[in-house]
């Protein structure tokens, strides 16, 4: 007898997915898979799109991020209109974008380590649903005042985007070549002055103060954060020429478990010659692979854990030190453990109002030429990396301006298979000799998910959505038990 | 009085109506006060586990599972808001609707450069754990009674709270012309 436990819908997972459990006659795991269960068709349907449309209809796949589709797609199209690849573009367009992007990481970073996953580590992650939510925080005295802070920080974020963007959800800022707005005296005096807490000094000392709750936590809860989910993997994300933790633009650089350089700072408008997408029958999501090492070895790790893996420093002073402790603990070896991914998404928080504070002094961001074109091509690559890790955007035009070819690999999906390996440990971990689900061994499951990522929708831009059913099935496929949304 | 009893989903949506929602920043702290959080992605919830006030519906219905949702949220809320343009018209997955859905799924797992060299096999996505893909999205209010309608994309968080507020306290909705956009 197998038995197969789906989860579905994931909660405080944007986006829909479900996951099957098998179990053999001995009650052992068969089998785990995260079957993402959204489909949308956009590389089709942009065809015959006048190309400039990219940067506001493909960031609609995703509105936890939108600003991570808006700038791919705009810098694919830098370079179709001849402004080369990021470092082409006149500095007041690349800092208005960078400071987009910046802001866009840390209102993403606050909501997917405070809203998503702090009620797991707050509460437990086998307390009471009803509770354990945002929600549970605001109402909760102990945690009101994290609760508050978390949404001031959020809007914080939100508020930076609306200043360079145009709007907080799907905004227009970026277009081929540049950006189409200054920041005005008023907004930059507001940013960096605003009535408490709303000015990027204050929001420096809260990303400290989460980066020291997250460390506090670990020392009390080390066997929990250390071994919830661990298991070797490649990890992959763009790094600055000179090996600086970068977001918005830089070389595709990737090692392996032990910090050995699989994919050495290349170029990435080449990236189709290093990475291949492996479909299998039952999920949506691709499975993207590093084609030197084939489909069972080549995969890899992509976000925050993957960037603290590849770069060598953090250019800010402050997440610089945090960095340091930080990589101190693993000994400078590649991190493999999942659940320190939060860690590292904090020490990006921090280190992402740190640039906010630098190119809101920045005078570039006020006045100077908005865009820039060249020698206009036909192709173009955009990469950059996304608050859940490297995003690709590649487009091809036709002599009428319009797109021909569209190919996407979002962040989520390069850690399609993380993900399901870590749904398959916790899975062997919780629920081996295991007849019956419990609410907490389902959670368990959803925890480690929304450790990468609570955005499942934006993968699910290839069709079809994602709410978590679990599902525990027998040898004979038969349903023995099963938890619903 | 009691409070109203507010549940949420996104269908074929792309979460930015949500994150309008979250979008009304410290007002959410107003927010739950005046009402109770059921069935939603925000919390924890899954399954309604009681009868709701108010539904607020994202996204349109791409595929069978999107139509069993939205046909249970009718049956558990007494009013149900399609919030955004993927709700109200099918938004921008709509778009695949002119085109066969077999070239879409082509386009994704065969052709795509990426996928071309990855996929030699030419396999597809066909689980039965997978729902079926409808031929084409649908708006929310050709499969259920709808209710009320919020334009946007995303509606602006000053617009989503104004009618939140308006349908909790049964004041009349004032909608100042700054608020309604469409795009
Ligand atoms: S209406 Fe716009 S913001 Fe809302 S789900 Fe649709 S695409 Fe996203």
């Amino acid at each position: 007898m197998t038995k197969k436990i789906t989860i579905e819908p994931v909660t405080r997972v944007e986006g829909h997915g479900k996951v099957t459990i098998h179990q053999d006659e001995n009650l052992n795991i068969a089998q785990s898979r995260l079957h993402i269960v959204e489909f949308r068709g956009f590389e089709r349907f942009v065809q015959g799109r006048p190309y400039w449309e990219a940067p506001v209809l493909v960031q609609r796949l995703c509105g936890i991020c939108p600003v991570s589709h808006h700038l791919a797609a705009a810098k694919a199209l830098d370079v179709i209109v001849g402004a080369g690849t990021g470092d082409g573009l006149t500095p007041t367009g690349e800092k208005m974008r960078r400071l987009m992007h910046y802001g866009q990481m840390f209102q993403s970073h606050s909501l997917h380590f405070f809203h998503l996953a702090a009620p797991d580590l707050l509460f437990g992650y086998d307390a009471d649903p009803a509770i354990r939510n945002v929600i549970g925080l605001a109402i909760t005295p102990e945690f009101k005042g994290l609760a508050v802070q978390a949404v001031m920080m959020r809007k914080f974020g939100q508020e930076i985007i609306r200043a360079t963007a145009g709007k907080k959800v799907h905004g227009t800022g970026a277009i081929p070549g540049g950006i189409n707005k200054h920041l005005t005296q008023a907004e930059k005096d507001e940013f960096l002055h605003g009535k408490d807490p709303l000015n990027i000094d204050k929001m420096i000392e809260w990303a400290q103060a989460s980066v020291d709750l997250f460390k506090g936590y670990h020392k009390a809860n080390a066997e929990f954060i250390d071994n919830f989910s661990v298991f070797p993997s490649n990890h992959l994300s763009l790094v600055r020429k000179d090996g600086a933790l970068d977001l918005y633009h830089g070389v595709l650089r990737a090692v392996d478990s032990e910090g050995k350089r699989i994919l050495n700072d290349v170029d990435y408008q080449d990236y189709g010659k290093y990475i291949a997408e492996e479909v299998r029958s039952w999920s949506y999501m691709k499975f993207p692979f590093l084609i030197d090492l084939g489909k069972e070895k080549g995969w890899y790790r992509v976000g925050p854990l993957a960037r603290l893996n590849t770069c060598d420093f953090i250019p800010t002073p402050m997440a610089q030190k945090e960095f340091e402790i930080y990589k101190a603990y693993t000994n400078g070896k590649p991190n493999n453990m999942c659940m320190h991914m939060h860690w590292a998404r904090l020490i990006e928080l921090l280190h992402s109002a740190e640039m906010i504070k630098e190119l809101l002094n920045d005078p570039d961001l006020m006045s100077g030429e908005l865009t820039t074109k060249g020698q206009k091509r036909k192709e173009g690559v955009g990469l950059i990396e996304a608050p859940r890790g490297t995003l690709f955007h590649h487009y091809a035009i036709n002599d009428d301006d319009q797109i021909t070819m569209a190919n996407l690999i979002v962040s989520t999906t390069n850690n399609n298979e993380p993900m399901n390996q870590g749904v398959n440990f916790v899975a062997k971990k919780m629920m081996t000799g295991q007849k019956e689900i419990t609410e907490g061994m389902r959670n368990a499951v959803e925890v480690v998910i929304r450790a990468y990522d609570p955005c499942l929708s934006c993968a699910t831009h290839a069709l079809g959505k994602m709410p978590l059913d679990i599902k525990l099935i027998d040898n004979n496929d038969e349903v023995i038990s099963e938890l619903k949304s | 009085m009691s409070k109203k009893i507010v549940a949420t989903t996104s269908l074929a949506g792309c979460f930015g109506c949500h994150m309008s929602l979250l979008d009304i920043d410290e007002r959410i702290l107003d927010l739950i006060e005046l009402v109770e959080f059921n069935k939603s992605p925000i919390d924890d919830i899954k399954t309604f586990t009681k009868q709701c006030d108010i539904g607020i519906i994202e996204g349109g219905c791409c595929n069978s599972e999107n139509v069993h949702v939205l046909k249970e949220f009718r049956k558990n809320c007494k009013i149900l808001v399609s919030v955004g343009e993927c709700a109200i018209m099918g938004g921008l997955p709509a778009l695949r609707n002119g085109i066969d859905i077999k070239e879409c799924i082509d386009e994704a797992y065969l052709n795509g450069p990426t996928a071309k060299i990855g996929n030699p096999e030419g396999i597809l996505p066909n689980d039965d754990e997978l729902p079926m893909i409808l031929d084409k999205v649908y708006p929310c209010h050709e499969i259920v009674k709808i209710d009320y309608f919020l334009p946007g994309c995303a509606p602006r968080a000053d617009l989503i709270w104004n009618a939140l507020v308006a349908l909790v306290t049964g004041n009349a909705l004032e909608l100042p012309y700054e608020v309604v956009k469409f795009d």
